[in-house]
């Protein structure tokens, strides 16, 4: 029989069979050698995963074996060698075959980690006839605890409990054995109902006993983790029982936690910080801290020589949580044994700002650079220090104020409702204090504007339209739509 | 220091509440027994000493001779603003260079506090100063961005005309010890405010000889040619100018919201009917 029969090609295709031959040889570059286009192609133009038979290295073949060859050895990639071999072999081409061989064969096997002798079957790569050796590749994951036996001998001497009964206990080690150390699930399946935490605590503590009556002396186990950190039912029970309450909070308990928690610290800080304040020996070092800690004790009434801003009632509330904030920040620099006088005025900046947002303090240093101040000062001394300080605070002092005087036109303009005789009054106000002020700071008073705006918006109800009260005469008509 | 001269002024005899000297005076009033106890290592309160530092790099280009690892000669180093001696008060600073330097971590151990190196990388330098024993136990952590290039890259550099980078800086002691201000009471390095009134300090320590002197400070420093001036009087000028601004502006809004006010609580009284 012709091995162009069976694979079904016409005879009288010898120019095919030439250019199968001639095509690995001309294509080299596009496909590994020895292997036909099409079953290249067949692998998805992907080399096969063990390496290609170079076919130089090969006897020559008549070309009508070839394409025997070819596809035989493509069938050694995927697998089929038996059909390889019983193809060569029926076609003579024993020798063509590389030196390996690979059988695959249904053989018996057993498992170390059976304890039963069972004998299953599965397929099993032959190599040369070679059978794998060792042990069931799966053997090794069977592991298991050691739980303790104990002899009753031991149980009288060491492990009696008045909670337990011998059977109990007996019990549960068997348990334990048998469910390596699930406890969960030892639970479900204890006769008597135990809580997971009694069992956990009566296995441990038998555990525990038995370790120490055996060791031979005490300090040979007193390392061992069960001496060392017994289990603690109270502790356990407790535990879980503050863990599942803590799961189980509602929505609404959380967010009274937080403010318990932030209200709680808020006192402490003060508390802190009073004490600080208080403390007569306020530095010489920085004349904002012993201005603050004036201001702090006496309350406003004397005028610390240096101080040359009233500030108006409104603003005091602000200024006495920044002043508690400089002075737990001068405290803490003086536990400091040694500090660089840059730390000290980044912490003073940041205790100034602390009740600012983001915004704000971006809104300060931008400030600071219309200034013509360095954001941090090239040559930080003392008195520089100090001075960036208060001119820092005095800024947020002027940003304050101008969110407050937005807020109040704005708020002044609710009044007027109904009365259109006083629009025309109020552009000439604003736009006075936009005038003025753009001069020096022109972006942060509109920005002040807009955002107060929004914030009136948030809080006076989602009918209004305020805007930046630099124009409020053509805003309101359209706000008077909304609102009516 | 203006706090400590108004601190002078109402020092002695004014018996009202003002300013914290009287406060010092009634501790010290109040616990005797502490100021007569001379302990030298006691701390004091009220009094701190400041070193003013300047800290940087010195990078010259090597020209001709730079090879790829070595382009660059620098020198980092921290002196006195003045360039006076810091010998006085650190006894040793140890610099902590890139990791690819052998032994990276450079200890020096007297004045003038440098080191000079060739390289061709800029990387962040840990400067720790560590200072006597009387003076303070714990270290202090300076941190300085090695500069060999200039910042315009148009720039040519010079083998003469050296980048120079450096940073000024004031070292804090809070509560000095007395014998730590004992020894450098006089010292140019050393800035203390004015002491108390009623404040003794046992006999300053002579200072050490100018030869001794000479060797520590960096005045006739090589590289002192390059070494930049920092005064404060233009930062106190700009920051003076700025808070006049400010003020001012306070006091205008605040003469607006009070002028809303009024207006508001007029509307107030005539509509309520």
């Amino acid at each position: 029989m012709d091995a162009k029969d069976i694979l079904g090609i016409p005879k009288t295709q010898l120019p095919t069979t030439q250019e199968k031959k001639s095509r690995p040889q001309k294509e080299p570059q596009r496909k590994p050698d020895g292997i036909s286009r099409e079953v290249y192609a067949l692998t998805g133009g992907l080399a096969p995963l063990m390496p290609s038979i170079d076919v130089s290295q090969l006897k020559k073949r008549p070309p009508s074996d070839e394409k025997v060859y070819f596809l035989s050895i493509n069938f050694l990639h995927f697998g089929m060698v038996n059909d390889v071999l019983n193809c060569c072999n029926l076609y003579n081409l024993k020798e063509s075959i590389p030196c390996i061989q690979i059988t695959w064969q249904w053989l018996p096997f057993t498992n170390s980690a059976r304890k039963d002798n069972l004998q299953l079957y599965h397929w099993v790569r032959v190599v040369n006839g070679v059978p794998p050796t060792g042990d069931y590749s799966f053997a090794k994951y069977n592991k298991s605890v050691d739980v303790v036996k104990y002899t009753d001998e031991e149980y009288e001497k060491y492990l009696t409990d008045p909670m337990w009964t011998k059977e109990e206990t007996d019990q549960l080690f068997e348990l334990c054995e048998r469910f390596d150390l699930r406890f969960i699930v030892i639970a479900d399946r204890f006769p008597s109902s135990r809580t997971v935490e009694e069992l956990k605590d009566r296995y441990y503590g038998v555990s525990r006993a038995i370790l120490i009556a055996r060791a031979p002396s005490p300090t040979d186990v007193s390392g061992h983790p069960l001496v060392k950190d017994p289990y603690n039912v109270s502790q356990e029970v407790e535990r879980k029982r503050a863990l599942s309450m803590v799961l189980s909070q509602t929505k609404h308990q959380e967010r009274k936690d937080a403010e318990v928690l932030a209200e709680a610290k808020r006192i402490t800080d003060s508390r802190m910080a009073s004490r600080a304040a208080e403390e007569p020996e306020m530095p010489v070092a920085s004349h904002v801290g012993s201005e603050s800690a004036d201001r702090a004790v006496v309350l406003g009434d004397t005028v610390s020589p240096s101080s040359n801003i009233q500030l108006p009632s409104a603003t005091v509330v602000p200024s006495t949580s920044i002043i508690a904030d400089s002075a737990s920040t001068l405290a803490s620099l003086r536990m400091l044994r040694v500090y660089l006088r840059t730390y000290a005025l980044e912490q003073m900046v940041q205790a100034a700002s602390s009740s600012a947002g983001l915004r704000t303090i971006k809104r300060v240093e931008q400030a600071l650079q219309e200034l013509g101040v360095n954001l941090k000062p090239k040559v930080p001394t003392k008195a520089v220090c100090a001075e960036h300080l208060e001119l820092r605070k005095e800024i947020l002092t002027l940003l304050n104020l101008q969110k407050q005087l937005q807020y109040k036109e704005a708020e002044g303009s609710s009044y007027r409702d109904g009365s259109y005789i006083d629009m025309p009054g109020t552009p000439k106000r604003s736009q006075r204090a936009g005038d003025q002020d753009r001069t020096f700071v022109p972006e942060s008073i509109n920005f002040g504007g807009e955002r107060v705006g929004k914030r009136d918006q948030k809080r006076k109800g989602p009918g209004r339209l305020s805007e930046a009260p630099s124009s409020p005469a053509h805003k309101r008509p359209r706000k008077k739509a909304s609102d009516l | 220091m203006t706090n400590s001269s108004s601190s002078k002024k109402h020092g002695p005899g004014q018996p009202e509440e003002s300013g914290p000297t009287l406060k010092l005076q009634r501790i010290k009033m109040s616990k005797p027994e502490e100021a007569e106890k001379k302990n030298l290592n006691k701390k004091l309160k009220d009094v701190e000493i400041s070193i003013p530092i300047v800290y940087g790099n010195v990078a010259f280009w090597l020209g001709k001779k730079a090879s790829e690892y070595q382009s660059h000669k620098w020198t980092v180093y921290v002196r006195g603003a003045t360039n006076e001696d810091l010998g006085v008060v650190i006894k040793r600073a140890v610099f902590q260079l890139h990791s690819s330097f052998n032994n990276p971590t450079r200890a020096v151990e007297s004045p003038p506090f440098e080191l000079s190196e060739s390289g061709w990388g800029e990387f962040e330098i840990a400067i720790t100063l560590y200072f006597h024993a009387d003076v303070c136990d714990k270290p202090l952590n300076l941190y300085h961005h090695l500069k060999l290039y200039p910042e315009d890259e148009s720039g040519s550099m010079s083998t003469k005309k050296p980048v120079v980078v450096e940073s000024y800086d004031e070292i804090v002691f809070p509560e000095p010890s007395d014998s730590f201000l004992a020894r450098v009471q006089n010292h140019p390095a050393v800035t203390l405010p004015r002491l108390p009134v009623g404040f003794t300090l046992p006999p300053p320590v002579p200072i050490e000889d100018t030869s001794k002197r000479k060797r520590g400070d960096t005045k006739d420093h090589p590289l002192a040619q390059w070494f930049m001036n920092f005064s404060e009087a233009d930062e106190l000028l700009q920051l003076a100018a700025a808070r006049q601004q400010v003020q001012a502006h306070i006091a205008k809004l605040k003469r607006q919201i009070s002028l809303i006010d009024g207006q508001q609580q007029q509307l107030r009284s005539t509509s309520d009917p």
